[in-house]
Parts: structure tokens; C-alpha cells; sequence
């Protein structure tokens, strides 16, 4: 099995948040639109990347699959797990409660609390639903963002 | 602190329907013109700060943003242009020369837009370039007189030359008066298509090193970084005596530019000016020039071609002919509307000749006097498209040098504040943040990519007159018409009119 994950170049990230602005668009209500995403969903979820920033430094930091996630571990509901298929930390939005420890047990800081009427746990989950390449990747005008194949 | 009576040039326009207050606009702008608003909850812009460069047009991501000239209007008038009572407002507030960085943007003639190129029909075939091969190879560099055969060879060795598989180079720009993203864009591009980038008078930085089989490089009046290293890490070196940007001017790098990597390229003490004198004070005269001809020469073993860079001024015909009589390789002739990171305003506007002209008279010049052959001819500044380049080729040039064209393939729009060291664009900076905004890999495809559609264009404009190598075209004036130009200029280009 292998699996995937987003990494950067910070050489080359150059802080715009364009890959925030269309991470939340491609898990709207409207992934392709995103002045609908913007403007029209009234649920409009949080970005699952984080653009951390010093100086002339950034980087765009989401979810680093690892291979044995903390946050799985923390789970009180079981919600959080790897797939099997895909290798990729899943979270399960129905049985989330929204405790947040998975929040607080992530080293990176990869989770943040979704928003919303049932505000779940949000992680980067590749666009494994929506799109072949995650929007992050597919929109960073300075193609600071990659996915990387990893064999487990 | 009195009024200023300067009015806005531009108006931001956002349009409140499409704005989603990403602020990408925001982080974008290093002029200070967008920003987020507590009070208003909401992007605001200062107008009087932008520069129109639209960094933040390319990069909103729902289109929310235009920017125009600003509605108002001075009162119309032909002699007091709009720029001229802004320029006065500017000076009287400062009491400074007007910088400006750019080429020159007044609307003089530009004589390649009345040259046409000519095409077969009927009497000799056209060619087809997607089916027969076109040669658009060059070698720049002194041509022997007579070629001398014996044992089945040469006699003696030819002088060395510089192979390009495209007429193009890239024209000298500093790492300093750009970012170093920029000279690792054009140099991998100038690898990747077998022509030639020019490292400007700043030295050669250690991460270019790997690209310096295909640089020329420069020695120009500061002569910063110059090292016996740096001369033999090479394919050619360069004698920069002028730039069509600013003909008689040196150079200005401010000490803010002047960062650990750059004082460490360049040799000189951390956040010092860097200024390169107006004259070469070693240069007072032909036989100076030859001297420094010869002295690179000989620190390079005689292995290495080696040029001189100069603006077209009114006599440039005769200071041609005396450079290559003092041993020039090639000469480069920079037209008047060659660009600058900095130049005083009233220079680029008003100094100097276009290149059409500049080239046609030296071209004509070496030609009459019979050492046409001694040297390689390379113009540049004003070349926009693939027409200019053969219209070059066709008037006389080995080969042209590109720069504006270059940095716009890299996402220059032209705003002309290359000398404030804040490029949007991350090209003409040195600072940390900014030089990030050009990834050298997708700068070297977009470089690469531009000397690639222009080498088809050059084949298919080739093939449509009949002429299967560019070295038929070469000089050939004959394969130009001109039209709406006087007598006088036609004699100069040495062009027949249209119809004739």
C-alpha cells in the first residue's frame, strides 16, 4: 500500500493563501465555483491548510498522513482512522462529536475545528472525493505545492 | 507637512459583488495599496499608491479587481501633457532627478512596424518548415578573411565563437538590479535552448555557476566581480561601455539592494552603493579600448570571443567601426528603447537612436569599410516579437539580445518601478520574500517556451520567403520593403519602398 500526501517547496511559497481560499472552495457546496463558495454557502467550511509565516518565510501546512497518526490514537469516538485503500487519515464526520482532542493531540497543528451547524474535526483529505488533484496543489500559482507517493 | 498636489494616476475597482475578502490582494501589493479595513470589515484601497502593475488583478482569484487611468482629467492640452504637470508636481515636492526604470515609452517612430518582409509566389518555391528543415543556427564571433586549406584541413584554427541554435540571447541584467529567481529563470532557459544569458556587471553568484558554459560576461566601468575565475567560467566576455536605456549615465545600484549575496557577488562591502562610473576610467579612447580588448583576451587564453557592448548614439556608425578595429569579437548596439532598472527619466527619453537605424548605418558601415566580417553584430533594445528579430537579422544582425520581452515572459506588466526595489513580480528585487514570487522552474519553461514559439515563427516566416537557413537572410535588405517612411529613411535602412 501506498500513500499520499501534500508537500511544499518553501522556496517557493510565496504566502498568497490562494491554496486556503480554494481548499474551502473545493469542500463548499460549490467545489467549483469560488465566488459561490464564497457567497452563497452558508456553511462554508474552514480551510484544512494552515499558511504558517516568519518573515520572508512560509509554507502551506496540512495533514501529513502519518503512518501512525496521534490524532487516531486520541480519538474518543473512533472517528479519525486510516483507510485502507488509500492510506490517508479519514475522518468519519458521523461519529465526530467535536471533542477536539484530535485537535490538540495533532504535532503539526493539521487539525483545526470545522465550522458549520455540526462542527466536526477538518483535516486535509486530498480532495479524495471531489478532484484527481487536491485544489491546493492544482491552484498554487507558484507551484509550491506537490503530492508526494509514499510506499508503506 | 504641506499639501501634495499630486492626484492619483490609477483607480483600484473592486467590484463588491465578486470581492470574498480572501485579502490574497492584500499580501500581494508591496505598495501598500490594499488593505484590510477593522472598521469597514472590509478590503479598502489608497488609489494614489498603486502603480498599475496588476499583481492583484492576476492574482484575485473570483476577478473581483480592475484598475484604470483615474477619471479625472487634467485640462486637455497638447503642449502640458498629463505626465509633464505630474513630473513638475513630483520635482517640486523632492527637488530630485526623476527615475524611472523601463525602456524608453515616448511615441517616437518605431521603424520595424514600417518594414515589411517579403514572401515567394509562383517563381521560387516557399518552404514548408513542418516538412523540410530550416537552419536557424548562428555562430557569433570574428570570421577569418580567407580560409587556408592544407592536409585536408584548416590551416589555422578559427577564432572562437559562440554557437547558438536560436538568433536570441538574453541581454546582460545584474543579479542585484534583478533577483537572482530571475538570472536562474533565463540562464536554465538560455541552457535549454542552446543560446546564451548574460550576467550584467554583477559578478557570477556561486548557484548560477552550473549555467556559466552559457553566459557571457560582462566587464563594465565598475567592474564588480571581475576575477580571473569569473572571466574563464565564461563563454564570452562582454566590454560594457553603454546602454541604450541611459547612453553616457552609469549605474546606480542603492546600498539597500546591496545585501549579503549581492556584496558578496559584486566584492563590495555590505550595503554599500554600487556605482558603476559613467565613463570606463581606463577608456579615453579607441586605443584604450583596444588595450582592454586584448588584456581579456590574453586572460582568457585567446579561447574566448571577446565583445563590446554599446548604446546607439548618433555617431555609432564610426565608434562601431572603431571597436572592431580594436579587436572586437562581436559588438552589441543597444538601441534607444533598450530597458534599465534605473535610469534618470530625461535620459531614457532623450538620449540616444532607435536601433533600426543604428543598425542599418553600422551594418552599412563595416560593410563599405570591408571588416564586416571581423565581427558579429547582436542588437537589442525595443526587439517585442519574432518580425522584429528577422527584420534585425534582415537589416544586418548576426543575432538580437532580449530583455523587457524576457522579464515579461517571467510576469513583468510594465510598470516601469523597477528602481524602487519592491517588483511585485519578484523580478527586479533582491528582497527575501519577494525573489520567491519567481520559481525558477516555472520561469525557465516560460523563457524557454518564448525563444521556442518565437524559433517556430522565425522558421515559418523563413520557409514563406523561400529561404531554407538564416544565414541567407543574413544582411539580405532585400527581402524588405518599407512603407510610410521618407526618402531619407529609406536611404538610411537602405530598404527600397513598398511597391518598388
Amino acid at each position: 500500500m501506498s500513500s499520499k500526501r501534500v508537500v511544499w517547496n518553501e522556496e517557493a511559497c510565496i504566502g498568497c493563501r490562494l491554496c486556503q481560499v480554494h481548499c474551502v472552495t473545493a469542500h463548499s457546496r460549490f467545489p467549483g465555483d469560488v465566488l459561490k463558495a464564497f457567497k452563497l454557502d452558508p456553511q462554508r467550511p474552514v480551510p484544512r491548510l494552515v499558511v504558517e509565516e516568519t518573515g520572508p518565510l512560509s509554507f502551506a501546512l496540512s495533514c501529513r498522513q502519518c503512518e501512525e497518526p496521534e490524532c487516531v490514537k486520541s480519538c474518543l469516538t473512533g472517528a479519525l482512522g486510516i483507510d485502507r485503500q488509500t492510506g490517508t487519515v479519514k475522518v468519519e464526520e458521523a461519529r465526530c462529536i467535536g471533542c477536539w482532542t484530535c485537535v490538540v493531540a495533532c504535532p503539526y497543528g493539521a487539525i483545526r475545528a470545522g465550522a458549520g451547524d455540526h462542527p466536526v474535526a477538518s483535516k486535509c483529505d486530498l480532495c479524495g472525493e471531489t478532484r484527481s488533484v487536491p485544489a491546493c496543489v492544482e491552484f498554487c500559482p507558484n507551484e509550491a505545492l506537490r503530492v508526494e507517493e509514499r510506499g508503506v | 507637512m504641506a499639501l501634495s498636489m499630486r492626484v492619483p494616476s490609477y483607480q483600484v475597482h473592486r467590484n463588491p459583488q465578486r470581492c470574498i475578502d480572501c485579502q490574497v490582494c492584500v499580501r500581494q501589493c508591496t505598495y501598500g495599496v490594499h488593505a484590510w479595513d477593522e472598521d469597514f470589515q472590509a478590503v479598502v484601497a489608497d488609489d494614489a499608491k498603486c502603480v498599475n502593475c496588476h499583481r492583484c488583478v492576476v492574482f484575485c482569484p473570483t476577478g473581483a479587481l480592475a484598475v484604470t487611468p483615474a477619471p479625472h482629467t487634467f485640462v486637455p492640452n497638447a503642449n502640458w501633457r498629463s505626465d509633464d504637470l505630474r513630473e513638475v508636481y513630483l520635482q517640486a515636492e523632492t527637488g530630485g532627478t526623476l527615475l524611472v526604470g523601463m525602456g524608453n515609452d515616448r511615441p517616437y517612430k518605431i521603424f520595424w512596424d514600417h518594414l515589411l518582409l517579403n514572401a515567394s509566389q509562383v517563381t521560387n518555391p516557399s518552404i514548408d518548415p513542418l516538412r523540410e528543415p530550416v537552419e536557424v543556427k548562428t555562430l557569433l564571433g570574428r570570421k577569418p578573411d580567407a580560409l587556408h586549406l592544407s592536409g585536408g584541413g584548416l590551416q589555422e584554427p578559427l577564432p572562437p565563437e559562440l554557437e547558438l541554435e536560436v538568433p536570441i540571447m538574453f541581454s546582460a541584467m545584474s543579479f542585484g538590479s534583478v533577483s537572482l529567481n530571475t538570472q536562474k529563470s533565463l540562464a536554465r532557459a538560455a541552457v535549454e535552448e542552446g543560446t546564451y544569458w548574460n550576467c550584467g556587471e554583477g559578478g557570477l553568484h556561486p548557484d548560477v555557476l552550473p549555467y556559466a558554459h552559457r553566459a557571457i560576461v560582462q566587464v563594465a566601468s565598475g567592474r564588480f566581480g571581475v576575477s580571473v575565475d569569473y572571466l574563464n567560467a565564461g563563454a564570452a566576455v562582454e566590454i560594457k561601455i553603454g546602454q541604450g536605456a541611459k547612453p553616457g549615465i552609469g549605474g546606480h545600484l542603492p546600498g539597500e539592494k546591496v545585501g549579503d549575496e549581492v556584496s558578496r557577488t559584486r566584492m563590495i562591502p555590505l550595503g554599500s552603493d554600487a556605482i558603476s562610473p559613467a565613463p570606463h576610467h581606463d577608456i579615453y579612447s579607441i586605443e584604450d579600448l583596444r588595450q582592454l580588448i586584448n588584456s581579456l583576451k590574453e586572460a582568457t587564453q585567446h579561447r574566448k570571443p571577446v565583445g563590446v557592448k554599446i548604446a546607439a548614439v548618433h555617431n555609432v556608425a564610426a565608434i562601431a567601426s572603431g571597436s572592431v578595429r580594436a579587436g572586437a569579437d562581436f559588438l552589441v548596439i543597444d538601441g534607444f528603447r533598450g530597458g534599465t532598472g534605473a535610469a534618470p527619466l530625461r535620459i531614457r527619453d532623450n538620449v540616444g537612436i532607435p536601433i533600426e537605424l543604428a543598425l542599418a548605418a553600422v551594418d552599412s558601415r563595416l560593410r563599405e569599410e570591408g571588416i564586416r566580417n571581423h565581427a558579429s553584430l547582436v542588437v537589442s533594445g525595443g526587439i517585442r516579437n519574432s518580425a522584429d528579430v528577422i527584420k534585425a537579422i534582415a537589416l544586418g544582425a548576426d543575432a538580437v539580445n532580449i530583455a523587457t520581452a524576457a522579464l515579461i515572459a517571467l510576469g513583468c506588466h510594465m510598470c516601469q518601478m523597477c528602481y524602487r526595489g519592491r517588483c511585485t513580480w519578484g523580478i527586479a528585487t533582491t528582497d527575501a520574500a519577494l525573489t520567491k514570487r519567481v520559481n525558477p522552474d516555472i520561469g525557465a519553461r516560460r523563457a524557454a517556451n518564448l525563444l521556442r514559439a518565437w524559433k517556430h515563427e522565425i522558421k515559418e516566416m523563413l520557409g514563406g520567403m523561400g529561404i531554407n537557413a538564416i544565414e541567407s537572410l543574413r544582411g539580405n535588405r532585400l527581402a524588405l520593403r518599407g512603407i510610410g517612411l521618407s526618402e531619407r529613411e529609406l536611404r538610411i535602412l537602405g530598404v527600397s519602398a513598398a511597391g518598388e
